[in-house]
C-alpha cells in the first residue's frame, strides 16, 4: 500500500527532474527562448527554485540563467518575477553546485545594463557574491567573480559598490590560485573595477594586484595574459603615480616579448598598457623608448592589421608628442615609415585619423623632424585624406592639423613642392609660406623652384590683396628679377603679341 | 755855521765809520755769499725736483690710462677667444642642447633596437617551433590512438586486410602503421579492495556466508557455528604499537608548536641580528665565584640510586604479552 503511495511522489519528482532539465537544453539554443517565453517558463521555473531536490533546483536555476543571458526583456523579467531575492538567500545557503546556478544567472543579468545591475545590487547580491569568493570550490569562486566583473563593468558606482563590499582582496586572493580560468575571471573583474576611476584604480593597486598582476605576464595561456594586460592598462590609465606603480612592478622588458604573441589580442592589450604608460609623462615615455619599446611597438604596427594595430599607432603619437628628442627617437626607429604605411593602407577613417595624429606629432617640433615626415611621402597622403569627399570629420580636422604642424616646419621643397599643385587655399597658405622663408635665402633652391614650375604655379594663385598668402607671394616675386616674374605670369604672351600689334616697323 | 762846523768835526767819524763798515763788510762778503748760494741753490733744487716731479707724475698717468687701454684690450681679446667661448660651449651644451651627446644616443638608441628587434625574432621563432612542435605531438598523438583503435583491421597471415590487398605490390602505409602500435588494452578493472593497511580495524571484505570445506571430517564437540564464524572473522586487533604512528608523539608536538607559533600573542617584532640591541647579559655562573655545577659533562641528571627497585633501567616500549594476546582467541577455554 505505501509502495503505490510512494510510487506516485516517485513519479512526481521524475518527471520535474525531466521538465527543467528539457528546459535547461531547449534554453541553450537561441532559436527557442521566444516559445519559451511565450509558453511562460518564467514562472514555471520560479517555483522550482524552490524545489526540495537540489538537482532541481540547480537545474532551474541553470536554465533562468540562460533565458536571461539571452535578452534583456528576459533579464527584465527575472528581476521583476522577484527571483533575485530567493537566489541571493540561497547563494548562502546552498551546496556549490547551486551557488554556481545562482551566481550564473546574477550574472547573466547583471551583464545587459546599469539598471540591471543596479537592481543585482539592490537585492543585497554583493555580499553574498563576495562571500562565495571565499568558497573551496574554485568553480563557485570563478562564477562569482564573474558576476562581479559584470556588476562593475557597467559604471563608476556599480565598482564602487563592489568594492565597497570589500570585493578586491578576495579578487586578488582568486589571481594567485592555481586555477587558469579563476585567475582569468579575476583579472578581468579586477580590470572592469580599476576602468572607472583613479580612485578605485588605487583601491586594487592597494590590495597589491600589480605584483600578482605582473608576475603572470610570462605565462603561456593566451586569454590569461589578455585579461592581465587589459587589468593593467586600465590600473596604468588613470595617472602618473599608477603607470609609475605599474612600471615599477619591472614589467618592461618582459612585456615587450608579448608584442610578438600569436593571439591578437594580447597583442592589442600589450600596445594598449605600453600606450597608457607612456601617454603621462616624457619621462615614463623616455622610460620606454630606452627599453627598445619603440622599436618593439614599431614592428608591430608593422605586422597587424586594423583595429589591433591603432593602440600602436597612438602610442608613437604620444611618444613623439612629448618632446622632439623623444619624436627624433620614434624616426631613427622607423616609426613614420609605418605609419605612411598604416596611412595609406588602412580603410578605416578612425586608424587612418590616429596616424595622420601621429605623424602630425613627430613632425612638429624642428625642421629635421618634418623633414623625416615629408621625406616618408606623407604629405601628399595627408592632403588626400584631408580632400577625400567621404572622409569623416575627425579624419579631417586631424589630417589637417597634421598638415599644418608638418608644413609649418618643413624646410624641405623637393617634398613641399607637390602640395603646390592640389592644396586648398587654407593649406596652399602655410606651403606659400614656407617657400617665402626659404627662398631669399638659398639661390640654389631659387634656381629649382623655377625650373620646376614652381613660379609659375605661385603667379596662378589668386590671392586676395592683404592678405597673408599675397604677402608670401609678394616675398616671394621680390627674391626673382622682374622680367621672370613677369615671364612666368599668366597672360604675358598675350601682353607680348599686343606689344607686336602695337609695333611699328622702322622701314 | 755851527751846524757847518759840527758837521766838518764829524768828518773824521764817518769817514772812520764808513771806513769800518766797509771793511766788516768785506769781511763778511764771503760768507754771505755762500750763504746766498746756499739758500739759492736749495730754492732752486726744490722747485726744479717739483717740477720733475709733476712731469713724473704726468708720465704714470699717460703710462697708466695706456698700459691700462693695452691690458684691457689684450684681456678683451683672451676672453673673447677663449674663456667665454669656453663657458658659452660648456653652458649650451649642458643646459640648451649637446649635439653630439644626442647623436650618441639617438645612435645607441638604434643599437638598443636593433637588439630589441633580434630578440623579438627570435623569441618569435622559438614560440613558433615549440607551438608546432605541441601541434605536431598531438596530431602523432591522434593519429596513433586512431590506429590503435582500428587495429582490428590489420591483416593475419591468412586473411589480408583491407591495407595489405593481394592485388597490390606492398601493404599500404596504414598496414604498417597498425604493424607498428599496439591493439587498445581493455580498460584495467580498479581492484575493489584496498591493499593492506595494518592499521586497519578490520578486513575491508563481505563475510562468506559457509566456511572454507575441511580436508577431513572432523570429530565433535564443535562449538556454535556463529561462535566459530565470529571467531574466524573477528575485527582485526592491531596492537597500540601498531595502530597508532611510530612518530605521532613528535607530529604532536609539531602540531602543538605551529598551533603556537600560530595563536602566540607577542609584540616584540622579530628583528635579524644586525638591528638587535640587546644588552649583554654576562652568565650568572661565569660571573659568580662559585662556578657552576658539572651538569650535562659529569653528570646528566640527579639520581638517588639508593631509591631504585630495580638496576635495569626504564623501558617505554613494552613487547606485548602473548598470553594476553591468545585469551579468548583460540578454541581452548582459558588454559594455556
Amino acid at each position: 500500500m505505501s509502495r503505490q503511495v510512494l510510487q506516485v511522489f516517485e513519479q512526481y519528482q521524475k518527471s520535474r527532474t525531466q521538465f527543467v532539465q528539457t528546459v535547461a537544453e531547449l534554453a541553450s539554443r537561441p532559436q527557442n527562448i521566444e516559445t519559451l517565453q511565450n509558453a511562460g517558463v518564467m514562472s514555471l521555473l520560479r517555483p522550482l527554485l524552490l524545489d526540495i531536490v537540489p538537482t532541481i533546483q540547480q537545474t532551474a536555476a541553470l536554465a533562468l540563467g540562460r533565458l536571461a543571458n539571452y535578452n534583456d526583456d528576459l533579464a527584465e523579467a527575472v528581476v521583476r518575477g522577484d527571483i533575485l531575492p530567493q537566489l541571493v538567500y540561497s547563494l548562502a545557503e546552498q551546496n556549490r553546485f547551486y551557488k554556481k546556478a545562482a551566481a550564473f544567472v546574477l550574472r547573466a543579468v547583471a551583464k545587459h545594463s546599469p539598471q540591471l545591475a543596479q537592481s543585482v545590487v539592490d537585492c543585497g547580491a554583493l555580499d553574498a557574491l563576495v562571500i562565495c569568493l571565499e568558497e573551496f570550490d574554485p568553480g563557485v569562486k570563478e562564477s562569482a567573480a564573474w558576476a562581479l566583473g559584470y556588476i562593475a563593468r557597467h559604471n563608476a558606482e556599480l565598482a564602487q559598490a563592489v568594492v565597497d563590499a570589500g570585493a578586491v582582496p578576495l579578487l586578488v586572493l582568486c589571481i594567485q590560485e592555481p586555477e587558469l580560468s579563476l585567475k582569468r575571471i579575476a583579472a578581468s573583474a579586477l580590470s572592469d573595477i580599476c576602468k572607472h576611476s583613479p580612485e578605485l584604480a588605487q583601491t586594487v593597486v592597494d590590495a597589491g594586484a600589480i605584483a600578482h598582476l605582473a608576475q603572470m605576464i610570462l605565462n603561456p595561456d593566451a586569454k590569461l595574459k589578455r585579461q592581465v594586460f587589459s587589468a593593467l592598462s586600465q590600473i596604468a590609465k588613470h595617472s602618473v603615480d599608477l603607470a609609475e606603480m605599474v612600471v615599477e612592478a619591472e614589467i618592461f622588458p618582459a612585456v615587450l616579448t608579448c608584442l610578438k604573441d600569436p593571439d591578437e589580442y594580447v597583442k592589442k592589450n600589450v600596445a594598449t598598457l605600453i600606450r597608457e604608460i607612456a601617454k603621462h609623462t616624457p619621462e615614463l615615455a623616455q622610460l620606454i623608448v630606452n627599453a627598445g619599446g619603440v622599436a618593439a611597438v614599431v614592428d608591430y604596427v608593422g605586422e597587424c592589421k586594423s583595429n589591433v594595430r591603432l593602440p600602436g599607432i597612438m602610442m608613437l603619437g604620444y611618444v613623439a608628442a612629448h618632446s622632439e628628442n623623444l619624436a627624433m627617437a620614434v624616426i631613427v626607429s622607423k616609426g613614420v615609415v609605418q605609419l605612411a604605411i598604416a596611412l595609406s593602407e588602412e580603410p578605416e577613417d578612425h586608424i587612418q585619423a590616429a596616424s595622420a595624429w601621429a605623424l602630425g606629432q613627430i613632425g612638429r617640433h624642428t625642421p629635421e623632424h618634418a623633414k623625416a615626415v615629408a621625406v616618408a611621402n606623407v604629405l601628399p597622403k595627408l592632403l588626400q585624406c584631408y580632400l577625400r569627399a567621404d572622409a569623416s570629420e575627425d579624419l579631417q580636422t586631424k589630417s589637417k592639423k597634421a598638415l599644418k604642424n608638418i608644413l609649418q616646419k618643413c624646410v624641405h621643397l623637393p617634398a613641399l613642392e607637390p602640395l603646390l599643385h592640389d592644396a586648398p587655399p587654407n593649406i596652399l597658405k602655410h606651403v606659400v609660406g614656407q617657400f617665402s622663408k626659404v627662398l631669399p635665402h638659398d639661390s640654389k633652391a631659387r634656381r629649382l623652384f623655377v625650373t620646376s614650375g614652381g613660379l609659375k604655379k605661385i603667379q596662378e594663385i589668386k590671392a586676395e590683396p592683404g592678405s597673408a598668402l599675397a604677402e608670401y607671394i609678394n616675398t616671394i616675386n621680390n627674391c626673382y628679377p622682374e622680367e621672370i616674374v613677369k615671364y612666368y605670369s599668366p597672360g604675358y604672351s598675350d601682353a607680348l603679341l599686343e606689344r607686336v600689334e602695337q609695333y611699328a616697323p622702322k622701314v | 755855521m755851527a751846524a757847518m762846523v759840527r758837521l766838518t768835526r764829524q768828518i773824521e767819524d764817518v769817514i772812520e765809520d764808513s771806513y769800518n763798515r766797509k771793511n766788516e763788510a768785506e769781511a763778511q762778503r764771503e760768507k754771505e755769499y755762500i750763504a746766498a748760494v746756499t739758500v739759492q741753490a736749495w730754492f732752486q733744487g726744490s722747485r726744479t725736483r717739483a717740477y720733475i716731479k709733476h712731469l713724473n707724475d704726468c708720465a704714470v698717468s699717460i703710462q697708466r690710462r695706456w698700459r691700462g687701454f693695452l691690458g684691457r684690450k689684450f684681456y678683451r681679446v683672451l676672453v673673447k677667444n677663449s674663456v667665454q667661448k669656453m663657458w658659452r660651449g660648456y653652458y649650451v651644451r649642458k643646459y640648451v642642447f649637446n649635439y653630439y651627446s644626442r647623436k650618441r644616443y639617438l645612435e645607441a638608441l638604434q643599437v638598443k633596437n636593433e637588439i630589441i628587434r633580434s630578440e623579438l625574432e627570435e623569441f618569435a621563432e622559438q614560440q613558433a617551433v615549440i607551438r608546432k612542435r605541441v601541434q605536431q605531438q598531438r596530431e602523432k598523438s591522434r593519429h596513433e590512438y586512431e590506429a590503435r583503435r582500428s587495429h582490428h583491421l590489420l591483416s593475419t597471415h591468412v586473411i589480408p586486410s583491407i591495407y595489405n590487398s593481394p592485388f597490390l605490390p606492398f601493404p599500404l602505409e596504414h598496414e604498417y602503421t597498425l604493424r607498428s602500435v599496439k591493439p587498445l588494452a581493455h580498460p584495467k578493472k580498479r581492484l575493489a579492495k584496498s591493499e593492506f593497511d595494518p592499521a586497519c580495524a578490520s578486513y575491508n571484505e563481505k563475510l562468506p556466508t559457509h566456511l572454507p570445506p575441511l580436508p577431513q571430517k572432523p570429530q565433535g564437540p564443535f562449538r556454535e557455528p556463529e561462535v566459530v564464524q565470529k571467531q574466524r572473522y573477528k575485527p582485526f586487533q592491531p596492537s597500540l604499537r601498531v595502530s597508532t604512528d611510530f612518530y605521532s608523539l613528535e607530529k604532536a608536538r609539531e602540531e602543538m608548536k605551529a598551533e603556537e607559533w600560530v595563536t602566540r600573542l607577542n609584540d616584540a617584532v622579530f628583528q635579524p641580528f644586525t638591528r638587535r640591541t640587546v644588552p649583554y647579559e654576562p652568565l650568572l655562573h661565569t660571573t659568580s665565584g662559585y662556578g657552576h655545577l658539572p651538569y650535562g659533562t659529569k653528570f646528566f641528571r640527579f639520581e638517588e640510586q639508593e631509591k631504585h627497585i630495580t638496576e635495569k633501567p626504564f623501558k617505554m616500549l613494552v613487547p606485548p604479552i602473548p598470553i594476553f594476546d591468545k585469551l579468548n582467541d583460540t578454541y581452548s577455554q582459558g588454559q594455556v
